[in-house]
């Protein structure tokens, strides 16, 4: 069992969709998790179907749908980086890194969950994630937490192999699916295509399930 | 936010004109649109709170519709608008959504400068 897991993602369901299952399975264990969300996924493209949010009023939306989805999956502290979406990559990262160091020396968790740098598709969660494990490094090599990297680029079996960490996370699936209703503005589309494809396709829905209900990570190898 | 009213879109183009506004421009794909679909291209560009002040803005098409700001130099142009509010604070919010619901252009004008 960890101490404390720290959650490191960029954007308001990054948790959720990633780390859902694992975070419900710590908190449900009676660990403390915290999330450190960067931005308010401002510049998300996903409004909602039909779209109930506007460019304006989406950060609201998808603050307000990110404490639900917290109090969903028993997460009690969650901190907001106050970064804006898209930009994190253009952040000074020493001092993007010290933030989160400082939050670290705060919580000192036994584990971290964040993307792995260069391997996480988004810019912002590449950023992100490298800010993260640049915050480990700057640690005594014995204070350093273990670090858990999402990874789903393409290339990613092909270059990092096949993922050490694999939860399997089907005893709270279905928090994982109410964390994934909470923030409604990013998935009802995909939620009611899925659906559509269900009804056709029932295999293709078991299928999904199974996919869904493994969360797979990467323990960061740190070079020295 | 509903459906472009070509009229009413006007209406607050004509009003905005010759001011010192604030521009908010984009347009995107999606950031995993290389990541679904290793053809396509990711694309996105934004523009937020631009400073900007035009003399002629109108509202083209039939729906889709197209907006054009002319400037003293140079020219803010946007395509693919299908809806549009003027929200509580009398800003001028215009997007383009697909058929998904899903924001692929925008463009907002503001008297005073968008959150950040």
């Amino acid at each position: 069992m960890e101490r404390h897991v720290l959650v490191v993602f960029p954007h308001p369901d990054d948790e959720t969709f990633s780390s859902g299952g694992t975070i419900a399975m710590h908190t449900q264990a009676g660990t403390p998790v915290t999330y450190v969300c960067g931005t308010l996924g401002e510049m998300g493209r996903n409004m909602g179907k039909p779209f109930f949010a506007t460019r304006e009023s989406l950060p609201q939306v998808r603050e307000q749908e990110l404490r639900e989805a917290c109090q969903v999956l028993g997460i009690r502290d969650l901190r907001l980086l106050g970064l804006r979406d898209k930009t994190v990559e253009f952040e000074d990262r020493e001092a993007l890194a010290e933030r989160i160091r400082d939050i670290i020396l705060e919580l000192k968790p036994s584990l971290i969950i964040t993307h792995y740098p260069g391997f996480a598709v988004h810019p912002d969660h590449n950023a992100l994630g490298a800010a993260t494990v640049r915050a480990v490094e700057m640690l005594p090599k014995d204070q350093r937490p273990t670090v858990h990297c999402s990874a789903f680029s393409r290339d990613a079996r092909e270059k990092l192999g096949d993922p050490d960490v694999i939860n399997d996370v089907r005893a709270v699936f279905d928090i994982k699916m109410a964390a994934i209703r909470a923030h409604r503005s990013q998935s009802e589309a995909m939620l009611k295509n899925l659906e559509e494809q269900f009804a056709k396709n029932p295999d293709a829905a078991r299928r999904m399930e199974a996919e869904r209900s493994k969360e797979a990570y990467y323990t960061y190898r740190f070079a020295d | 936010m509903g459906p472009i009213d070509k009229e009413a879109v006007q209406t607050v183009l004509n009003e905005f004109e010759n001011q010192d506004l604030y521009l908010h421009l984009e347009t995107t794909n999606g950031a995993y649109a290389a990541h679904r679909q290793e053809s396509q291209l990711a694309v996105c560009a934004y523009i937020r709170n631009g400073r900007i002040r035009y003399h002629r803005g109108v509202v083209s098409g039939d729906g889709p519709f197209r907006v054009g700001l002319k400037m003293d130099q140079g020219w803010v142009y946007a395509e693919g608008l299908t809806d549009y509010e003027v929200d509580a604070e009398g800003r001028l919010l215009m997007a383009g959504h697909d058929r998904e619901g899903r924001l692929a252009v925008a463009l907002e004008l503001s008297r005073t400068p968008f959150r950040i």
